[in-house]
């Protein structure tokens, strides 16, 4: 059996979800943030897939992915700041113990 | 490759580089204030000298039209009076103020691009470049809720962009481009119209960006945002961010997505009733000004978003052609509404340290000029004459009747009057309520040059729109 483009996808899509439950469902806000990370990478996945299988000829597809990964850092590291920030303050990162605000 | 229609943003992103080295250097900090504020100048000069122009450079990347223009000048002055307003309340970090103003400065850039490009790599660097700057922002400040805020508005942000690159990832797989202008000419030559994996992608598109102008169900975020950040950034996120996502669903659904409008039309159309009534119903119930006003911020997303339901390019320059020119000036009129009543917020909160509506009792003896600009604000917000907020509901909802979405404007119009009550609670708390203290209210004179401007700005708009209708409808002709 071939590989074709349709395994990627659905392979991505798959990944998206997990990464889309580890979002709803984890208490830690670092599992949260690879949670996203696996999202992100779901979207790389599916965007290598279509450059190679649709778009060949452009680079477009690779360059996207790069600067999805670039942005992604910096994402993360803001995050990460901010996670050791509240950490400091109140010494959890439990996303259901961060509620001082609510409805 | 023409450097000099990217001059605009160029300068922004010098300046913003020139204040962070003058932190370094200077010990009198206030200086760094000035400089972002006076600087803020060139880019603005940069812009009016390319008004007009209407060319495309960087590989179809860079557009500059009378619509990236408009919204050029309205990120400069929205970020002016922010700055403006920051100079006081920044001495609570006190050694964090350059990185403050050039974080500001950044966004400011960043949202400059999100209008003026029209493609969907660089629509992503501009929207994260915006996005990453205000998770700094918002939890800039060393209490817990700042830092609370930072973190829920990092982690639902980034997933909204992750759900935005999958749909983003989905159109370049089915058009095999990205440029928005590609992926049109794509669409109607495959005929992709009744393709499923279209509609999942334009979905999650509507998700991404929703997020960023805080539509239901992606509005969760706001509330608590907007009460731990610190309060000049709850204005810059209920305007500018809110307005740059206006700007980049316009260019993306006209430019890309003109042959698919009718099905975006309903789903903007439902979305919009759902937001302005859960904003409305949901900001009765508050007792903190500034969570009260990111409800009315919801609400005044959902109006804003009729604008987004009347937008038919399945017939050029035909009925509902008013829709976008309508949405244009009512950000225009709500970006000085909203500025110039939480201007008067900062000034009045700082001093009495609190953002309770009841500590707000009695406030028109305290501060008398404050307490009035705040109820000009509130009473445009609400849409009653003869402010910017009732021109500017006027001209949504003739567009929208034009277009044929009676029901929308029934329920737009009964949300207008629920929200009076909200707003007008504030009014009588702070006329008819008594005094916590005799203690008077001051405010800097860099507050009452920005409160002054916006109060100025709503009552113009009110009573003379058309120049700034004019320019709304130039701003959006080059629209198929």
């Amino acid at each position: 059996m071939a590989i074709a483009l349709e395994h990627f996808l659905i392979l991505s899509a798959i990944l998206f979800s997990i990464g889309l439950y580890g979002v709803l469902a984890k208490r830690n806000a670092v599992a949260i943030l690879m949670s996203i990370e696996l999202m992100l990478n779901a979207v790389n996945i599916a965007l290598v897939a279509f450059w190679r299988y649709v778009a060949p000829t452009l680079l477009t597809g690779q360059v996207f992915v790069i600067f999805i990964m670039v942005v992604a850092a910096a994402e993360v590291a803001v995050g990460l700041a901010i996670i050791i920030a509240i950490y400091r303050s109140r010494e959890t990162v439990d996303a259901e113990q961060i509620d001082l605000m609510k409805w | 490759m023409n450097l000099y229609l990217l001059a605009p943003e160029i300068s922004l992103c010098a300046l913003a580089l020139v204040v962070i080295l003058l932190d370094l250097f200077i010990g009198r900090k206030w200086i760094l204030g000035a400089v972002s504020i006076a600087g803020l100048i060139v880019p603005a000069a940069f812009t009016i000298a390319l008004w007009g122009t209407n060319e495309t450079s960087f590989n179809g990347m860079l557009v500059v039209d009378q619509f990236s223009l408009f919204f050029n000048l309205f990120f400069l002055v929205s970020t002016a009076l922010v700055l403006l307003s920051s100079t006081e309340y920044a001495s609570k970090f006190a050694a964090f103020r350059g990185e403050y103003y050039a974080l500001v400065l950044l966004a400011a850039m960043g949202m400059m691009l999100m209008a003026s490009t029209r493609e969907l790599i660089s629509i992503y660097i501009a929207l994260e470049l915006t996005g990453i700057s205000l998770y700094a922002l918002t939890g800039f400040l060393k209490d817990p809720k700042s830092s609370e805020a930072g973190l829920k508005y990092l982690l639902l942000g980034a997933v909204a962009s992750a759900v935005l690159l999958y749909g983003m990832a989905l159109v370049f797989g089915l058009t095999g481009t990205t440029h928005l202008e590609g992926i049109k000419a794509a669409i109607s030559a495959e005929g992709l119209l009744a393709s499923p994996a279209l509609l999942m992608g334009i979905v999650l598109l509507v998700a991404g960006f929703g997020f960023k102008i805080a539509t239901v169900p992606f509005q969760m975020w706001v509330p608590d945002v907007y009460e731990g950040a610190p309060t000049p950034i709850t204005a810059y996120l209920s305007v500018a961010s809110k307005a740059a996502g206006f700007a980049v669903i316009l260019r993306v659904f006209y430019e890309a997505l003109g042959p698919v409008s009718l099905d975006w039309s309903i789903i903007f159309a439902v979305l919009a009733a759902i937001t302005m009534t859960l904003g409305n119903v949901v900001a009765i119930w508050q007792t903190n000004i500034k969570r009260m006003l990111g409800y009315s911020s919801i609400a005044q997303a959902g109006y804003l978003m009729i604008g987004l339901a009347t937008v038919s390019a399945l017939e050029p320059g035909a009925i509902g052609s008013s829709g976008p020119s309508a949405l244009v000036f009512f950000l225009a009129c709500y970006a000085l509404t909203n500025l110039g009543a939480f201007i008067a917020i900062i000034a009045i909160s700082n001093k009495i340290d609190s953002d309770e509506i009841s500590d707000y009792s009695g406030m028109a003896r305290r501060a008398p000029l404050l307490s009035l600009a705040l109820a000009l604000c509130l009473i445009s917000l609400i849409g009653i004459p003869p402010t910017a907020g009732f021109m500017a509901k006027i001209y949504i909802f003739s567009a929208a009747v034009d277009y044929g979405l009676i029901w929308l404007v029934i329920v737009a119009v009964i949300n207008t009057v629920i929200s009076a009550y909200y707003y007008l609670r504030v009014i009588r708390v702070m006329f008819l309520g008594a005094p916590l203290s005799e203690e008077r209210v001051p405010s800097s004179g860099a507050l009452r040059a920005a409160l002054s401007f916006a109060c100025l700005g709503v009552l113009v708009l009110g009573i003379y729109p058309w120049v700034l209708l004019r320019i709304a409808e130039a701003a959006v002709r080059m629209f198929p």
